[in-house]
């Protein structure tokens, strides 16, 4: 089995610039993308099912090898680590494409790739599909429930407004729903063994044997003209002190607003 | 030899047609961007009896809708799909691409622009034609707190997936022309390689949350399962519903359709209570088109804060008793 990961900046703690209103990116904590747990925690779970061999794969700067690490500790058996300046600004065409090779080479003989079904960064939901075209294998997204058969995957998911079972054999892609395979928490014992262990195998364009002209920002078809942050007019008016203050100050600054939304007249004195 | 028209395609994604206008809404959007290119409006539509939703389309402003009609793609499969939408694409060249982000849609069109070996931007909501004539995709990230904008300089078709709300249909016209081809189905289609073995609608679920204009939210800030209950007495006083986070909702404070957040209910009420909520991405990205915000939280930076229009420090169990209060006194007056 394969898994796809993604490091993805702290959501909770984004370092926005209060200045310009944008994110900081480089000042960013980075963590696990929360739906690529979810796959990951498929993965566990099959393999405590059926036994199994887990890899995971990410493409990103070297600071990605901390969630590798995080992916030791679930319970992953090994990982690949895709870095290389040449791979940098890569759109999701290129990412899966890269991705691909380096599963063709290191771990061709696989079964199942599980990804995550979206990232909290871009939010493409995009590379699943996309590396599915670039292995030339079937694949299905948001998988609510999974059963493995002596030959065939069953599969319960839904898609649009139809709860759909679908069967397909191996090998394959799914991506998996982030409102099933709740992640279990990391084990201190694994943390150890996942900061001893040497199981995180680096891997550049040139292991790869890919021109870097098909790679990175170079090969992305599509082009990031601008980043912007919608601006949103709020005033952001802070209230402090004793709750029962608080709420009649609310009540006098905005008893008419609220009370047209909620059709209900909320003057004290009617 | 003359030029041929471009043509701006859009797919006909008519599961689902009464509650889901995205196709319409891009045929709408289409339009405009046709008269700044002089291309025409193409949908295109796979399936078996589909006659009349190539009327449809027709009369929402296609000027031509190309028709792949067989047995075998009476039911949405990606694998026939991709393949089918690959061979036309292949015959005819499309200028633009566009398709709706919906389950499908989000499956379908990345491998499409894999075959096609083109690029593909995800759920836009916005799109235009800039002076050198390139589509620009305005794309969200961070669940909206960013937006991007994208062009695809060098390849064709130039693709997008687009979120269903973003553009208002054009109101129907039957008296409208179009032209209807049909195109037979390519020779050599692969087998479908995912079996279907069951596939039911689902009962509608409630829209209650999502359409209400009043939402009272509370997360783990609220303190205990017995407080987060004050928030119902709340949302009952205001004539609202009340929504979770998804930690409230793993600690069993809540149902789990009350969960808001990116991957869960996307909320849009006209004033949005938050009690005790952090402001996890996760969450905010659900409650983006909340009109009037506000925000309870004893952490005066804690991101929720940020995002409203009134941020009250202070407990948010004691805040809500104190509403409650407050509310009783003024409704019975």
């Amino acid at each position: 089995m394969i898994v796809c990961l993604k490091q993805v900046p702290m959501a909770t703690e984004l370092p926005w610039d209060p200045k310009t209103g944008t994110l900081s990116r480089d000042r960013a904590e980075g963590m696990m993308n929360p739906a690529c747990k979810h796959a990951l925690e498929a993965a566990l779970m099959i393999r405590h099912q059926h036994g199994g061999h887990i890899t995971a794969i990410t493409m990103g700067p070297p600071m990605t090898e901390e969630i590798l690490r995080e992916a030791l500790a679930m319970g992953a058996d090994r990982c690949l680590m895709l870095s290389d300046k040449a791979m940098s600004g890569a759109d999701t065409f290129v990412t899966s494409y890269t991705l691909a090779r380096a599963i063709e080479i290191f771990c061709s003989d696989f079964d199942l790739v599980l990804c995550g079904c979206h990232t909290t960064d871009s939010e493409t939901a995009q590379v699943g599909p996309q590396l599915a075209e670039e292995l030339h294998i079937p694949g299905i997204a948001n998988v609510e429930h999974l059963e493995m058969n002596s030959d065939a995957i069953r599969i319960r998911r839904i898609s649009d407004s139809f709860l759909e079972v679908l069967e397909v054999d191996p090998p394959c892609l799914l991506t998996v729903s982030c409102q099933h395979f709740v992640p279990r928490y990391v084990p201190l014992a694994g943390l150890q063994d996942a900061f001893s262990g040497a199981n995180i195998l680096a891997v550049s364009a040139e292991d790869l044997g890919i021109d870097p002209r098909r790679i990175g920002l170079q090969g992305s078809p599509t082009r990031i003209v601008d980043i912007y942050t919608p601006r949103a007019d709020k005033e952001n008016i802070v209230l402090k002190g004793a709750p029962k203050k608080i709420v009649e100050e609310l009540f006098e600054r905005f008893e008419t607003k609220l009370g047209g939304i909620i059709r209900k007249d909320l003057n004290k004195e009617g | 030899m003359a030029e041929k028209t471009p043509e701006i395609w859009v797919f006909g994604d008519y599961r689902n047609y009464f509650q889901n206008r995205v196709t319409l809404q891009l045929l709408s959007r289409a339009h405009d961007l046709a008269g700044k290119t002089g291309a025409i409006v193409c949908a295109v539509v796979f399936g078996q009896g589909v006659q009349e939703w190539v009327g449809e389309y027709i009369a929402h402003g296609a000027n031509r809708v190309y028709v792949v009609e067989d047995a075998s793609l009476a039911y949405y499969s990606t694998d026939l799909y991709v393949a089918v939408m690959e061979s036309l694409a292949r015959q005819c060249s499309p200028e633009i691409i566009l398709v709706g982000a919906t389950s499908f849609g989000r499956e379908f069109a990345p491998r499409v622009a894999k075959r096609l070996g083109t690029g593909l931007t995800a759920d836009c909501v916005g799109l235009d034609i800039n002076t050198e004539g390139l589509l620009v995709q305005t794309a969200p990230a961070f669940g909206g707190n960013l937006l991007s904008r994208i062009i695809t300089p060098r390849t064709r078709p130039q693709m997008a997936t687009v979120r269903p709300g973003t553009f208002q249909e054009i109101p129907h016209n039957y008296q409208a022309e179009g032209e209807t081809v049909r195109v037979p189905l390519p020779q050599n289609l692969p087998k479908d390689r995912v079996r279907l073995i069951s596939s039911e609608r689902k009962p509608a679920g409630s829209q209650k949350l999502e359409d209400s204009p009043v939402v009272v939210c509370g997360g783990r800030g609220m303190g205990s399962k017995s407080r987060f209950r004050n928030l119902n007495e709340l949302a009952r006083l205001l004539g609202g519903e009340v929504g979770a986070t998804r930690p409230v909702v793993y600690s069993r404070w809540a149902e789990e359709d009350s969960m808001v957040g990116q991957a869960d209910k996307h909320i849009r009420p006209k004033v949005l209570f938050s009690f005790g909520v952090s402001g996890a991405i996760q969450h905010t990205a659900g409650i983006i088109d909340a009109g009037f915000v506000i925000a309870v939280n004893k952490n005066p930076n804690a991101a929720m804060m940020k995002m409203a229009d009134v941020a009250i420090v202070a407990d948010a169990n004691q805040v809500c008793l104190a509403l409650i209060k407050e509310l009783k006194k003024r409704l019975r007056s």
